[in-house]
């Protein structure tokens, strides 16, 4: 039976409800990678990122991402990363990002598991 | 020498000039409308960025209060004339003052929050102010929300009464945002299984030490930023609360629960600081604190002669600069009434 059409379609909530979402997924990949916590969302990794120019790989947006506990869609971008490490030398926090995708990386693929 | 000046308020920065101005040989007379010297300092438990205890600043300022200075409490000005440079000021004592010079330490108040009634303060039990928030530290009480619970979740909110047209207040009150990570810090080793969220426009971490500060409470104590300003809060019916933000760095607006809500609460001339305006025809600026003759050459005089300012009268300052500030008002009182030319020096 095809779906019937009652001339208006539904979107998806866009907001974060952070409450209902999956936080303990950053404080996994924080025990793992400590440095997580002092990203202050300034861009320069995503400005240096090589895979960056041609994918939607963007490590501020997937580090912001995480720690709201917003984990669908972090796949696709840290598949992209090429770990060459750019990011890293530009960070004027320290954060150990490489490490911070591997991190995520091993995280997404236990959550995959049933 | 053997001249007068007059200072009105007791707090930080009128204790400081008083003790310089003293040593300098001036007779000070100082008039605080409370019955203890000390203002704003009173209440703050611990100061960033160092976590010491305010009460070891008010010990120090204190031993500059020596027996040469004249202190009335609970009282204030009422009248104020000049007369052939003398300034006679009459206080709510009936007393009569004559000064050579006046020192206006009136200092600010905290925003009255309930006015962002969006945010719930004074409607909602677990909305607080980050002066609320210290009390509750300085009394040493187990840290509950209204229902009795100890809070899983913070959120601090910055910027409350500052940078904000809508309630009149254009003006950044610089100490609120280091305040907002000082006190996160302070719940955090309080209440260390809790969540602290600060939600800012801006983080203005330009003192020495205060990204350090803000480091340490990303790092040692994961206390979360989140880029944003809150757009309201509603009370869940366990009386936890509610908040929407937009979450400027995703692009996404959120929503989250929260046990308890901190506003941190910016600067606006105290009451006294508005009297002292008006008795002495003291020019305000666009932000209603006391003009400065120059905003770079002279900020401890006022557009009247032979009165001057220092302190959070003419703009928010942290204690540090507060300090720094009446020290500077006693040099400048001095090369007044030494009638040092300093002011007509060339370009």
């Amino acid at each position: 039976m095809s779906a019937k059409n009652f001339g208006f379609s539904i979107h998806k909530d866009r907001q974060i409800d952070y409450d209902k979402n999956y936080r303990e997924f950053y404080y996994r990949v924080k025990a793992v990678e400590p440095s997580i916590s002092l990203c202050i969302s300034c861009g320069n990794c995503t400005a240096t990122c090589s895979a960056g120019n041609f994918t939607s790989m963007n490590l501020r947006n997937v580090i912001l991402l995480a720690a709201r506990g917003e984990v669908n869609n972090l796949g696709d971008n840290v598949s992209a990363c090429l770990l060459c490490g750019k990011c890293q030398l530009g960070c004027p926090r320290g954060v150990n990002t490489r490490n911070v995708v591997i991190a995520i990386r091993k995280e997404l693929k236990i959550r995959r598991k049933p | 020498m053997g001249k007068d000046v007059l200072i009105i308020g007791g707090g930080i920065a009128g204790m400081e000039a008083s003790a310089y101005l003293s040593a300098m040989g001036y007779q000070v007379t100082l008039v605080e409308k409370a019955n203890e010297l000390g203002g704003h300092l009173l209440r703050w438990e611990r100061l960033f960025p160092t976590q010491r205890h305010g009460k070891e600043v008010l010990s120090f300022l204190h031993c500059g209060i020596d027996g040469k200075i004249r202190v009335i409490k609970n009282a204030e000005p009422v009248a104020a004339v000049t007369r052939d440079d003398l300034h006679i000021v009459t206080l709510s004592t009936g007393e009569v003052i004559t000064a050579n010079a006046v020192l206006i330490t009136t200092g600010y108040k905290t925003f009255d929050a309930s006015r962002k009634e969006e945010y719930g303060y004074g409607i909602y039990n677990n909305v607080v102010t980050s002066a609320d928030l210290e009390e509750m530290f300085s009394s040493g009480k187990e840290m509950l929300t209204s229902s009795g619970i100890v809070p899983r979740r913070v959120g601090f909110i910055h910027c409350v009464g500052s940078r904000d047209e809508k309630v009149g207040n254009i003006y950044c009150s610089k100490v609120c945002c280091v305040t907002a990570v000082k006190q996160a810090i302070e719940l955090k080793e309080r209440l260390p299984y809790a969540e602290a969220f600060c939600f800012y426009m801006d983080l203005r971490m330009y003192g020495m030490h205060f990204e350090e500060l803000y480091k340490e409470a990303q790092e040692k104590h994961g206390v979360q930023f989140i880029r944003g300003r809150l757009s309201e809060a509603a009370e869940n019916q366990d009386h936890s609360l509610l908040i929407k933000v937009e979450d400027t760095l995703t692009g996404r607006p959120l929503k989250m629960k929260m046990d308890l809500l901190v506003l941190m609460v910016g600067f606006e001339p105290s009451d006294g600081t508005q009297k002292m305006a008006e008795l002495f025809h003291l020019e305000t600026g666009s932000t209603r604190f006391l003009k400065m003759a120059d905003e770079h050459t002279s900020t401890n005089v006022s557009s009247v002669q032979g009165v001057f300012l220092a302190g959070t009268c003419s703009a928010p300052r942290t204690i540090t600069s507060t300090i720094t500030d009446a020290r500077a008002a006693a040099a400048k009182i001095t090369s007044y009434l030494s009638q040092y030319s300093i002011e007509q020096r060339e370009n």
